[in-house]
């Protein structure tokens, strides 16, 4: 089937949707989508993010689609022609729609563990305005504990039911759902402290905004303070590939996160012994450090060389003198 | 050779005359601008005991501020640190315990928060970055010192006095 989007021709398979033809053609024509994950059976529908704007439904019925629709629910049509970032209406309509996912966001990036690495605060940097017309309360959550590694701040989060797919799919039992409906939806589980499966940990990684976070790696860094560095090792766990991204602060291993593609979704999912047990160096195989873009601000204050060249010239004389003095000034 | 420019200009030096050569003339009335200073208004001031008014945009030592109850207002969010051209910031964060909400904002606070005076540039940065209001470089001149060590100040120097002092 023939799709065009964006001026882009391109062949693809029949059912597939428009947001995955337009990541087949890549770069700034791909929508951005919060609750579509590739690799979770269902995803999708949620957020609204993706909506794009068909101008020609397809070659037997060349009549533009009558409203905006979401693309990752969408499947192509031949010859559908699809508007993204050059229609001004979809423009808007994704502003409107970061504002309604920021509604009853709580904007606490600076004490967020996400920040840096947060999609929904690029989503609204590249879409959004820069101040809230809102003007009411935000909705506030009880807050429940649901286990030791992962915390939950269910304030954060955007309902994007991606953590529920992957409790279902991934992992052999879910004990973690959406309770409630509208305004009062919120993630929880009915027995505190319940969250212990092996392959848990993932949902830190599908959540698009800080409602999942690791709670080893709570508040002990910014994440663009960190290195990451890509590593492997041979897990004991079948369903587990072993191969993850290391993020270093200095010496120490201090978060341990799958692999994440340019869409910023995990390439592979691994388990809980290796997310929140391995977090010695000698416990991997260094691959080499992360490719980060330059766009993002874990890439700021990274440089090339490691250790700096020295500006003096090593001097054993001039170190032991050094030495001396220092010791003296310490003393006085 | 000849000049390109044509500006040249040949300077000739006369030779001194008789008063120029008795050198008292000259002692006497070079010493008459001296006195003559004695009795105007010096352009100096002794700085430690005097201090100037500053000007009003003028970036001095850094305080971090505390908020209308007295809780600090820094959440450690590193947005200073990242922003600093020098790297003279570093900060550790911690988590706020229960009973803690009278000493801090936000559920998540700088433990440690230091700053190296000797990096500083006083660009102002920090200031600009910081989302919650927290840092100013409102402060003196800061002081100087005989150690290096000493100049990298934590926040017993750096957060602002409580305000039921």
């Amino acid at each position: 089937m023939k799709v065009t989007i964006d001026g882009f021709p391109i062949e693809v398979e029949a059912g597939t949707s428009i947001l995955n033809a337009a990541r087949l053609i890549g770069g700034d024509i791909v929508p951005p989508a919060m609750c579509y994950y590739s690799k979770l059976e269902g995803s999708g529908g949620k957020c609204r993010t993706c909506l794009v704007q068909v101008t020609k439904g397809s070659e037997k019925d060349p009549r533009p689609m009558p409203k905006l629709v979401a693309s990752c629910r969408t499947t192509v049509m031949d010859g559908m022609e699809v508007k993204n970032i050059t229609s001004p209406e979809v423009i808007e309509a994704r502003k409107g729609v970061v504002e309604m996912l920021l509604i009853n966001h709580p904007l606490d990036c600076p004490v967020c563990d996400q920040a840096g690495e947060c999609h929904l605060q690029d989503l609204g940097y590249e879409h959004g305005a820069a101040k809230t017309r809102y003007e009411f309360d935000r909705r506030t959550f009880e807050k429940i504990d649901i286990g030791d590694k992962i915390q939950l701040h269910m304030t954060r989060c955007i309902l994007c039911y991606r953590c529920v797919f992957t409790a279902d799919q991934i992992t052999d039992h879910r004990i973690h759902g959406i309770l409630n409906r509208g305004d009062h939806s919120e993630i929880s589980t009915y027995i505190q402290k319940a969250v212990d499966n092996d392959f848990s940990g993932n949902v830190i990684d599908v959540c698009p905004v800080g409602a999942l976070t690791d709670k080893t790696f709570r508040f002990k860094n910014r994440v663009w303070f960190t290195k990451p560095v890509e590593a492997h090792r041979e897990c004991e766990n079948p369903k587990c590939c072993g191969k993850v991204t290391l993020w270093y602060k200095g010496e120490d291993v201090i978060r341990v996160t799958a692999r994440k593609d340019e869409y910023g979704e995990a390439e592979e999912f691994i388990c809980n012994t290796c997310r929140f047990d391995k977090k010695k160096t000698s416990d991997w195989v260094i691959e080499g450090p992360r490719k980060v873009s330059h766009k993002s601000v874990i890439s700021s204050n990274h440089y090339d060389t490691l250790k700096p060249l020295p500006v003096v010239k090593t001097n054993p004389v001039l170190m032991e003198a050094n030495k001396e003095q220092f010791e003296r000034e310490t003393r006085l | 050779m000849e000049s390109l420019s044509n500006k040249k200009k040949q300077l000739t030096v006369k030779p001194l005359n008789f008063w120029e050569r008795a050198y008292l003339p000259a002692i006497v009335s070079g010493l008459g601008i001296t006195m003559k200073h004695f009795f105007k208004k010096p352009v100096t001031i002794q700085y430690p005991e005097q201090k100037r008014e500053f000007s009003e945009n003028y970036r001095g030592m850094h305080s971090l501020k505390r908020d209308e109850n007295g809780a600090e207002r820094c959440t450690a969010c590193g947005l200073c640190a990242l922003s600093c051209p020098a790297e003279a910031i570093t900060m550790q964060a911690a988590e706020r315990q229960k009973g803690e909400e009278n000493l801090y904002r936000e559920e998540k606070y700088a433990a440690v928060y230091e700053i190296n005076m000797l990096r500083c540039i006083f660009c102002g940065l920090c200031e600009e970055a910081c989302p919650k209001e927290a840092i100013y470089l409102d402060g003196d001149i800061v002081p100087s010192d005989y150690l290096r060590k000493d100049f990298i100040y934590g926040k017993d120097k750096l957060v602002e006095a409580p305000l039921n002092q």
